[in-house]
């Protein structure tokens, strides 16, 4: 198992966000948590890299427990996040925001740039711009470029196609699976069900806290309940 | 030839200014505090300098180096004890444990040195031409322009061009990020101090080397002038403090000796209001365009 979480509670002060939430992701797996607004998986994926703490239970990456790995040591570990709203850093060339998600290598930096400008073009046309100056969907290629750079074995992904335009949520998908077939294994937290259950191999829904579903994908997509809830019908 | 020569000593003052600035800024874009005990790190170097040089008789340049060094433990220390257990707490708290910092950091140095002001010694030992003097330039004012110049290249070339700087660069937007990036954001954000504080010990011993006169508030209103720099050339911003500290020793030098000394601080204060009423982020404060 690559990464294994067990029995989470996470709270705001007195707010209960993270009510015993449990699930596991394979080695190659496209995993995704689907939910609406406020269920709680952005902070999930929070508590997974460690920006958040859970009160019980434990997570283990890789047979190791990370439960309580400073944050900024994870990524050595082979864990990368893609933060909700890109939080790329705007002021700072395209390029330099790729050469942060690298900061933890000493080599391969080089490599790094030339597999994420050949994923993206897109970006190699704009290295030297401002990165506040590119426009969604280019802040969210390179949220990914610059987690890619770690080399993850595993890539968190909170709600990347938020905000965009259908035909560049259609490209952000396709590159996630493009990105699968290559070797990485993905965790995607998606407000958009149907996009995510159609590229994932299975899926928990997440509902005020709590893991109320778990099966495979396809299973999902056919669910009534699911259907009904997150699925327009 | 007179005003060239109050020229000369606003852009030395202004250097000065500039130099403590660049601590204000750093850690103000980092860790988004006001250093309130900022001006009493250039008051500590000035005295370890001073120490160094009457009562050990170091040589000027191991009496700064060693002055860099305390100043550096200094305001690693301070951030560590003071400042980093209140990284949660609301800026008001923050605000007025600086100033806590800045009051123990007077009273400790008047307890170790006394009320009676030091004489201090030029740490600059050479003299310039006749030729050159006449026209107001000391050697003093050589040195400060010409370190505040290395200074900013050095820090420029530091924050562009490093991995270290880029680092610094990416904590002082998002920390969140910075952390997921690996980026160790405690470290850094002691870095910037070290480095502020570094700058700090080399203010002090310009100053003092210029005014000559050593009290434990000697670093109060040169902080509060550079503080003043900072916010002018827009916080946050190291060209900002540049120009910041550049210009408000000029204007200050120019109102004392066409205007008056007694309203020479009033009218540096207002021509700050005027600026920030025109252009609220200061001369180069940064516009983030911002995008969803
Ligand atoms: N910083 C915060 N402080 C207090 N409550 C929060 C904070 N962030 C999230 N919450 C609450 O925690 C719950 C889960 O939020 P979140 O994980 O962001 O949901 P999701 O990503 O599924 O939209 C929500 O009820 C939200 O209001
Ligand atoms: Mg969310």
């Amino acid at each position: 198992m690559l990464l294994k979480v067990e029995d989470i509670n996470v709270y705001y002060g007195a707010i209960h966000a993270i009510k015993g939430v449990s699930f596991e992701v394979e080695e190659g797996e496209i995993v995704t948590l689907i939910g609406a607004n406020g269920a709680g998986k952005s902070t999930t994926l929070k508590t997974v890299s460690g920006l958040l703490r859970s009160k019980t239970g434990s997570i283990t990456f890789e047979d190791k427990d990370i439960s309580a790995v400073q944050p900024h040591k994870l990524v050595a570990h082979g864990l990368a996040h893609v933060p909700e709203g890109r939080r790329v850093f705007l002021q700072m060339t395209v390029e330099e925001n790729l050469e942060m998600g690298a900061y933890v290598k000493n080599t391969g930096v080089e490599e790094g740039l030339a597999k994420v400008y050949e994923l993206f073009p897109r970006l190699r046309e704009r290295r030297r711009q401002i990165a506040g100056t590119l426009s969604g969907g280019e802040q969210q290629m390179l949220a990914m470029g610059r987690a890619l750079m770690s080399e993850p074995k595993l890539m968190m992904l909170d709600e990347p196609s938020m905000g965009l335009a259908p035909i560049l949520v259609d490209q952000i998908f396709e590159i996630i699976q493009s990105l699968h077939k290559a070797g990485t294994t993905i965790l995607l937290v998606e407000q958009n069900a149907q996009m995510a259950l159609s590229v994932a191999d299975r899926g928990y829904v997440l509902e005020t806290g709590k893991v109320v579903k778990s099966a495979a994908a396809q299973a999902l997509l056919k669910d009534e309940a699911v259907k009904a809830a997150y699925l327009g019908g | 030839m007179v005003f060239f020569s109050y020229l000369i000593s606003g852009i030395s003052l202004g250097s000065v200014y500039a130099i403590i600035a660049l601590g204000y800024t750093m850690v103000y874009g980092i860790a988004k505090m006001l250093n309130f005990a900022h001006g009493d790190v250039i008051m500590v170097g000035g005295y370890i300098s001073f120490c160094a040089i009457s009562y050990l008789s170091l040589p000027p340049a191991v009496a700064v180096l060693l002055a860099m060094v305390v100043c550096t433990v200094l305001g690693v220390l301070i951030e560590g004890l003071a400042y980093r257990p209140l990284r949660q707490a609301g800026s008001l708290a923050v605000l007025i444990t600086a100033i806590g910092v800045s009051y123990f950091l007077q009273n400790a140095a008047q307890l170790i040195w006394g009320v009676t002001p030091k004489i201090y010694t030029s740490v600059v030992s050479f003299r310039l031409p006749n030729s050159l003097t006449r026209l107001g330039l000391s050697s003093e004012a050589l040195v400060t322009v010409l370190s505040c110049v290395v200074i900013m290249v050095a820090l420029t070339t530091f924050v562009n061009k490093t991995k270290m700087g880029k680092a610094m660069r990416a904590c002082s937007e998002d920390k969140g990020a910075a952390q997921l990036m690996g980026i160790n954001v405690n470290a850094t954000i002691s870095m910037t101090f070290a480095i502020g504080s570094a700058l700090a010990a080399i203010a002090g011993v310009l100053l003092c080397s210029a005014y000559t006169t050593l009290l434990p508030t000697t670093g109060s209103m040169p902080g509060i002038k550079a503080f003043t720099a900072a916010v002018f050339g827009g916080i946050g911003s190291i060209p900002g403090a540049f120009v910041g500290g550049l210009l408000l020793g000029i204007i200050e030098s120019m109102a004392k000796a066409y205007i008056s000394t007694d309203l020479a601080n009033a009218i540096v204060f207002a021509v700050l209001i005027v600026v920030l009423l025109v252009k609220p982020t200061g001369l180069l404060g940064k516009y983030v365009p911002e995008k969803v």
